[in-house]
């Protein structure tokens, strides 16, 4: 096995099949994507070059910059969330009773898929026949909100299911890091005296630190082009009150045919992801990884 | 040991390069019937060879069972008389349909056939050079078969590239039970009309089912306002003329928003789909609900609904406005789908006389079968209809004007803004100023 791996032709060529396919399937498509942000054209037609003035357009056009705000508010509280999600996978690798069914039930949104997830919540927020709105007149609520038509409720209201969706994921990651740690460090601190919470601030979090840094370049790229929720709960109405940059490109390719506009979109997506994850890394780079052994 | 490992990996690698061998040899194979086919011109049924002609359609077998079975039954006939050629569908639901239309054509693999909407929706394709020219049909075989002024909604430049299937217009479904229970007569006059919704809303009960997230639904509501204020041109003229400042069309915004403030629609409608509206009215939650006649099959003819419901659903016009320069007798309405013949199919003659024999047979059929009024000539003495379809191919037979949807009319972009503009009308969002004003920037951006 040593000879083989120790022979770079063969390496090559080992690597080149997988290679070939990101680069035709990945890469290139972004590439042309960038390409085609330069170009007026319908999807349909032939295009025609037409520089940077997608990208000029973009810059002027309000309706997008509302998209990219609604889109860095999820980014924000998905990031924001992280805390929760971290304090329950604490809890649950406390062993405490039953952590194992737990686990299990906060993973179960995960084997959704988001249209799934999207349609179950359609019918919680349902005005007049919903759950939730039903459990609100059973209280004594007069006039309880329409969730998805309200503008000023709608990005909250998206929030939530976005919220439970993810939720099983990170608590998967945090719990696995967390169950990594040595048993012997957390009962040494015991033994100094150590309450739980700073067993967990000053012991545990630090360790996982690395998977920390990992799960916020998670939520935040993920929230920034995020689509599908939102693409059956609300498909960014009303109005665009709900609109995010992903559902804002589609409405632009496919229901306005301006595929090189769409595109521009596209392409400025992938940019703002780029320039938060290297962010993201440089913000929270530490110059030493932390060990207590 | 290290022997055997290297010489299993190599014939790992030997067998990867094989399957990929394969795959391209496959690849090529596919490129020669290719060449083959597209030198070969004229019907190749009738010269014997078998023939697959794909076609999607939007009809699923859940939501619209009846087209579904008229299609199949269709394609059966074709199938029977024709031994030779085998024709393949997929369907898809509408919104999903449109979105893989538009998908497929920018890999240029539309299939052979298929459906396609009017005016705005067509003429990308067309200038794409994606649809095959029908005229020829038009001329020969379905000649004088269709209804005056259908085919023209899918004419670009003097050339005709799909034949309509579908000739709708939009009624006021009304619940009759609800109506008679408070002692409600079909509204004449806008006021009076003004006045039902009252009266509904006193006694609790949702005066119209609207599920504007899917924004066409109500632009139907701003277009009748619009005509029954500023007359059946105001709107034509308005896409025609890049303008939306006649003051009529602000009165009518006007107007949409006092209904949006008496409570006219279901709570929330902004953020219903027209599925989850249009179950509020089938369940009787509703009194009125305002839906092309496609709708008519679920008050007549659709066996999955029970018959005591059907007998409660009537319709009515939209009412005449006090002193405005709309005629009650204009629909808001229009062709739905048309078929079209793929440009780049390998089986176009084929297809085309496919199509030729799908639109005479559906329109023999599709009125008594499917509840669905043809673009084609229907001859009422000949077929036995449930009442309501009589009354609304009358209703068709009187009309003064059938305007096009303003969001067909419009082109893709000023179209989709024009739903997001409605949205924004009916959630007071916009004032009537600012919804005209922005439908003008849009329509003189010219996308």
């Amino acid at each position: 096995m040593d000879k083989v791996m120790s022979h770079k032709g063969i390496i090559a060529l080992y690597v080149l099949p997988s290679l070939l396919l990101i680069l035709a399937i990945i890469y290139f498509p972004i590439l042309l994507t960038g390409y085609y942000g330069l170009m007026k054209w319908d999807g349909v037609s032939s295009m025609s070059f037409i520089g940077l003035e997608n990208y000029a357009a973009l810059m002027k056009d309000g309706a997008f910059w509302n998209s990219v705000y609604h889109s860095f508010l999820f980014a924000l509280l998905s990031t924001l969330s992280l805390a929760v999600y971290m304090l329950v996978a604490l809890v649950l690798a406390g062993n405490i009773k039953g952590a194992g069914l737990l686990r299990k039930i906060y993973l179960i949104p995960m084997l959704l898929s988001s249209v799934a997830i999207a349609q179950l919540w359609l019918k919680i927020y349902h005005p007049t026949n919903g759950i939730l709105n039903s459990f609100l007149v059973s209280i004594g609520v007069e006039d309880p909100p329409a969730w998805l038509s309200d503008p000023k409720l709608v990005l909250a209201a998206l929030f939530i299911p976005i919220l439970w969706q993810y939720a099983g994921f990170y608590i998967l990651i945090y719990y696995a890091a967390l169950k990594n740690i040595p048993a012997s460090l957390v009962e040494a601190a015991r033994i100094d005296g150590a309450n739980p919470w700073q067993i967990a601030l000053g012991i545990k979090l630090p360790l996982i630190s690395e998977v920390v840094k990992v799960t916020i370049v998670l939520a935040v790229v993920g929230s920034l082009k995020y689509f599908d929720l939102i693409y059956v709960m609300t498909d960014g109405g009303p109005n665009g009150s709900s609109e995010v940059m992903a559902s804002y490109m589609y409405h632009k390719a496919f229901r306005g045919f301006d595929f090189g506009y769409g595109s521009a979109i596209g392409f400025f997506l992938l940019i703002i992801c780029m320039v938060a994850t290297w962010g993201i890394r440089k913000a929270t780079a530490s110059k030493d990884t932390i060990q207590y052994s | 040991m290290k022997r055997k490992t290297f010489s299993a990996s190599m014939l790992l690698l030997a067998l990867t390069l094989v399957l990929v061998a394969c795959g391209g040899g496959s690849k090529s194979n596919t490129d020669g019937t290719n060449s083959t086919a597209s030198g070969d011109e004229g019907s190749k049924a009738s010269s014997g060879e078998k023939v697959t002609i794909k076609m999607m359609h939007l009809w699923p077998d859940g939501s619209n069972s009846a087209q579904n079975k008229l299609v199949k039954q269709i394609i059966g006939e074709y199938e029977q008389a024709n031994p030779n050629v085998k024709i393949d569908t997929e369907v898809l639901e509408n919104e999903q349909y449109k979105n893989k239309i538009k998908v497929l054509s920018a890999s240029n693999s539309l299939p052979d056939v298929g459906f396609t909407w009017a005016a705005g929706f067509l003429e990308p394709y067309v200038k794409g050079n994606m649809f095959a020219p029908l005229d020829d049909l038009l001329q020969g075989d379905l000649k004088d078969k269709f209804v005056s002024g259908t085919t023209e909604a899918y004419a670009v430049d003097g050339k005709t590239y799909a034949l309509p299937v579908e000739l709708n217009i939009v009624p006021v479904y009304y619940n009759k039970e609800i109506f008679a229970k408070y002692n409600l007569k079909t509204p004449q006059t806008y006021e009076e009309f003004k006045n039902i919704i009252k009266t509904l809303n006193d006694n609790k009960v949702t005066p119209i089912a609207l599920g504007s997230k899917d924004a066409w639904t109500g632009s139907f509501w701003y277009m009748y306002l619009a005509d029954r204020i500023g007359g059946p041109d105001v709107q034509d003229q308005a896409v025609a003329s890049n303008t939306f400042s006649d003051p009529n069309l602000i009165q009518a915004a006007k107007e949409a928003q006092e209904l949006v403030k008496s409570n006219a629609f279901v709570k929330g409608f902004n953020g219903l789909s027209n599925d989850e509206a249009k179950s509020e009215f089938m369940n009787e939650k509703a009194a009125m609900y305002a839906m092309g006649t496609w709708e008519v099959p679920n008050y007549t003819t659709n066996p999955d609904i029970p018959q005591e419901f059907k007998d409660k659903i009537g319709f009515f016009k939209f009412p005449a406005y006090d002193g405005g320069k709309g005629n009650i007798n204009d629909w808001v309405g229009g062709v739905g789908v048309g078929l079209f013949v793929s440009e780049n199919s390998k089986v176009k003659e084929d297809a085309k006389k496919f199509v030729s024999f799908f639109v005479k047979r559906w329109g023999e059929l599709s009125v008594t079968d499917a509840g669905i009024i043809p673009g084609t000539k229907v001859d009422t003495s000949s077929v036995k209809l449930p009442q309501m379809f009589i009354d609304v191919l009358n209703e068709l037979n009187n009309a003064n004007k059938v305007i096009l949807y303003l969001d067909v009319q419009m082109k893709p972009v000023a179209s989709e803004e024009h739903h997001n503009l409605i949205q924004a009308l009916l959630g007071n969002a916009v004032t009537p100023e600012e919804f005209a004003k922005k439908q003008e920037d849009v329509l003189k951006a010219g996308k």
